[in-house]
C-alpha cells in the first residue's frame, strides 16, 4: 500500500515537473520546443498510410450533381419562338426552368451543407469523421483502437491541465494586473499575462499555428475582422498579439473571465440589452477606436460560425465604424481535427470536450493588407470586397448567403426578385403585347 | 466504427431502389447523406419544413408545388424510397441501359413520365385536368404581384384556347402532351448526376 502511494507521488511530481517546465514556461517566452512539431509529422504519415489502406477500397465523389448554368433568360429562352418583341407569352413549359432548378437545390444546394462539418474525402482515424466508411481491415482497427487510448487516457489529460492552468493564470493575472495604475508598465504586464494565457490555451488544444505575412498585423486604432468557424478562433488570433474582445456578457465562468479581463485592458463587454442598440454598439466601438492607443478590436463579421469551407455574407454594422479594417484568414487544417461549432448540434462544453480529444488543431493565418472604405463605396460593397479578399486568400469560397440562414428563414425579398425577372420575360418592360404579331401557328415551340 | 449513415440502409434496400429508379448505387449512397443531411428530426422521413429550409428551394417561385411534388396524396413525411422516387424522374433519359429492363414498366424518368410530373405542377387538385383557376393560381406563383388580374387572366385564356381541343375549357393530360410535343423535355427536366 505504501509503495502504491510512493509510485503515485513520484508519477504526480513528474507529471508536475514536465507541465511546468516543458510547456508552462516556454509559453510564457514565446518558445516552443518542437514536441509539438515531431507529433504532427507522426500523424501526417500515419493519415497517409491509413488513408492509402482506405482508398483501395472506394473512391469517393464529393458533389453528387452537375449543374448547367444559364440564367432565367437564356433558359427559358431556346423554348420559344423567334418572337422577339417586347416580351414573349408564357407558355407551360415555363414551369421546367423552375422545376429543375428546385430539384437541383433539393439534390445538392450550397447553404446548408456550410451548416455541418465538411466531408472529408479521406478518414482520419476519428470515429466522428466516419460517415461512409466502413471496416477495412483488422490493421487499421488496431491502429484506431489504439488512437482512441492516445486521444483519451494520455493527450486529453493533460490537455484539461493545461485549459485549467491557463484559464486561472488569465482570471488571476489579470486581477493582479488590475491593481497597478494606468501606465506602460501596466499594459506591457497586461500584454504578457495575456499572450501567456492564450499560449498555454494553445497548448491545451495542441495547435499548430503558422502566421503568414505578420507585417500586416492589425495595428492599435483599428478593426480586425475574420471569418469565423468556432470560439477557438479567438485563443488562435490572440496568440499572437493583444486585442480587445467585444461582446455580450456572459453570466457563469465567462463571465468571470470577461470582468476580470476588463480589468488588466479595455475590452468591449455590452450588456444585453445593449446589444440590440446597433447605434449605441457602433458609437461605442467608434470611441474605442477613435482612441488611437487602444488595442485593436476583433470582430467576426459573419455573426456565426461556419464550417470553414466558404465565407457567408459580412453584416455591414462592422464596417460603418470607420478606421482602418485588417483583414485576416483563418483556415484549418481538417485532417487533424473538425474544428467547426455545430452550435444546433453540441452546446460549448461538449464541443471543447471534442477539440480536446481529437488529434490537433492544425491553422494557418493570414494577415491581409489593410484596407479602408474607398470613396463612392458603401458599408455593404467594402463588406463584401474585405469577404473576398479574405476568401481568396483562404481558398475558401466566397457566398453571399447570410449565415444567419442557420437559423432564420430566408428573406421573401429574393423571390421576389425571381418573380419580378420572370415577369419581364414574359410581358416586357413596356407592358402587355396583346396582339403580338409572331408567326403563325402555336408560341410554344 | 460502422458508418453512421450507410448502416442504415441495407444492401437489398439498395438493390431495390436501384431496380425501381435506375440509378447507380453510388448516386444511391449519396443521395441517402444528403437525405440524412436533410432530416433534422433524425427520423427517417422529411417533412415539407425539411425541404423549406433550403434557402434556394424557399426563394424558388415554384417552391410549394415542387415540395409537394414529392408527398403522396394526403401525406406529410416522405421516406427515402419516395425521395428517390421523386427525384428519378430528372434522371436523364440517355443514361437507360438499352434492355436493362426491358420487361420492366416504362422508366420513372421517361418523356412521359417528366411531361406528367410537370402536368401534376399545374394540376393543384389532382383531378387530372388543369382549369382555368388552377393555371392562374400558378401563373400568380410565377409572376407574384408584377402582372394585374386582367393581364394575367389574359393569358391564362388564351394559353387555355390553344391548348383546349376538346372544348371544355381545361387541359387534360393528352393535350397537354400534344401541346409541348416539340419541346426538348428530355433536355430541360433532366439533372445531370454524376456518377
Amino acid at each position: 500500500m505504501e509503495d502504491l502511494w510512493c509510485v503515485a507521488a513520484g508519477v504526480f511530481q513528474v507529471w508536475v515537473f514536465v507541465v511546468v517546465f516543458l510547456i508552462m514556461l516556454p509559453a510564457m517566452f514565446g518558445l516552443s520546443l518542437g514536441v509539438t512539431g515531431v507529433y504532427i509529422q507522426i500523424l501526417v504519415r500515419i493519415l497517409e498510410w491509413a488513408t492509402l489502406r482506405i482508398q483501395r477500397g472506394r473512391q469517393e465523389q464529393p458533389r453528387i450533381i452537375e449543374r448547367a448554368g444559364g440564367s432565367m433568360q437564356e433558359e427559358m429562352g431556346p423554348l420559344r419562338s423567334s418572337c422577339s418583341l417586347s416580351g414573349r407569352e408564357f407558355a407551360l413549359s415555363d414551369a421546367f426552368y423552375f422545376c429543375k432548378k428546385g430539384l437541383e437545390s433539393i439534390a445538392d444546394d450550397q447553404v446548408t451543407q456550410r451548416f455541418s462539418s465538411e466531408e472529408l474525402a479521406s478518414w482520419n482515424l476519428l470515429t466522428r469523421t466516419n460517415q461512409n466508411f466502413r471496416y477495412i481491415s483488422l490493421r487499421l482497427t488496431v491502429i484506431w483502437g489504439f488512437g482512441v487510448f492516445v486521444r483519451y487516457c494520455v493527450l486529453f489529460p493533460l490537455r484539461i491541465t493545461l485549459a485549467i492552468i491557463g484559464l486561472s493564470w488569465l482570471v488571476i493575472g489579470t486581477v493582479l494586473v488590475g491593481f497597478l495604475p494606468e501606465s506602460s508598465v501596466k499594459n506591457w504586464l497586461s500584454e504578457l499575462v495575456h499572450l501567456t494565457c492564450y499560449r498555454i490555451c494553445a497548448r491545451g488544444l495542441s495547435a499548430t499555428i503558422q502566421y503568414h505575412n505578420r507585417e500586416n498585423k492589425p495595428q492599435k486604432g483599428g478593426i480586425c475582422v475574420a471569418n469565423h468557424t468556432s470560439p477557438i478562433d479567438i485563443v488562435i488570433l490572440a496568440n499572437d498579439g493583444c486585442y480587445a474582445m467585444v461582446g455580450q456578457i456572459h453570466g457563469g465562468l465567462m463571465g468571470v473571465i470577461q470582468r476580470s479581463m476588463v480589468k488588466a485592458c479595455p475590452h468591449v463587454w455590452f450588456e444585453r440589452s445593449e446589444m440590440k442598440d446597433r447605434h449605441a454598439v457602433t458609437s461605442r466601438l467608434r470611441a474605442h477606436v477613435a482612441a488611437k492607443t487602444k488595442l485593436p478590436i476583433l470582430i467576426f463579421p459573419e455573426g456565426t460560425c461556419i464550417n470553414n469551407t466558404s465565407v457567408m455574407m459580412f453584416k455591414k454594422g462592422s464596417f460603418e465604424i470607420g478606421g482602418t479594417i485588417y483583414p485576416v484568414t483563418i483556415k484549418y487544417d481538417p485532417r487533424f481535427g473538425d474544428a467547426f461549432w455545430n452550435s444546433s448540434k453540441y452546446n460549448m462544453v461538449s464541443y471543447l470536450l471534442r477539440m480536446m480529444t481529437s488529434w490537433a488543431i492544425v491553422v494557418n493565418v493570414w494577415y491581409l493588407p489593410p484596407m479602408t472604405r474607398q470613396d463612392g463605396e458603401d458599408a455593404a460593397q467594402f463588406a463584401n470586397r474585405v469577404k473576398s479578399a479574405i476568401a481568396d486568400q483562404g481558398g475558401l469560397l466566397d457566398l453571399a448567403w447570410d449565415g444567419g440562414l442557420k437559423r432564420g428563414k430566408v428573406k421573401d425579398w429574393y423571390k421576389e426578385e425571381q418573380q419580378k425577372m420572370y415577369s419581364s420575360i414574359i410581358v416586357g418592360q413596356n407592358g402587355f403585347n396583346s396582339a403580338a404579331p409572331c408567326s403563325a401557328g402555336p408560341e410554344q415551340q | 466504427m460502422g458508418s453512421r449513415a450507410s448502416t442504415l440502409l441495407r444492401e437489398e434496400e439498395i438493390e431495390e431502389i436501384k431496380k425501381e429508379t435506375g440509378f447507380s448505387h453510388s448516386q444511391i449512397t449519396r443521395l441517402y447523406s444528403r437525405f440524412t443531411s436533410l432530416d433534422k428530426g433524425e427520423n427517417g422521413t422529411l417533412s415539407r419544413e425539411d425541404f423549406q429550409r433550403i434557402p434556394e428551394l424557399a426563394i424558388n417561385p415554384l417552391g410549394d408545388r415542387i415540395i409537394n411534388a414529392f408527398f403522396p396524396e394526403g401525406e406529410d413525411q416522405v421516406n427515402f424510397r419516395g425521395f428517390m422516387r421523386t427525384l428519378a424522374h430528372f434522371r436523364p433519359i440517355e443514361d437507360n441501359e438499352k434492355n436493362k429492363n426491358a420487361a420492366a414498366s416504362e422508366p420513372l424518368n421517361s418523356r412521359t413520365n417528366k411531361l406528367l410530373f410537370a402536368f401534376r405542377l399545374y394540376d393543384l387538385d389532382r383531378d387530372d385536368k388543369i382549369s382555368r383557376d388552377e393555371l392562374l393560381q400558378v401563373l400568380r406563383m410565377m409572376v407574384g404581384v408584377n402582372i394585374s388580374d386582367e393581364q394575367l387572366g389574359s393569358i391564362a385564356d388564351r394559353t387555355i384556347q390553344e391548348a383546349d381541343t376538346n372544348g371544355d375549357n381545361s387541359i387534360s393530360f393528352n393535350e397537354f402532351i400534344k401541346v409541348l410535343e416539340k419541346v426538348d423535355v428530355e433536355q430541360k427536366m433532366s439533372i445531370r448526376f454524376l456518377h
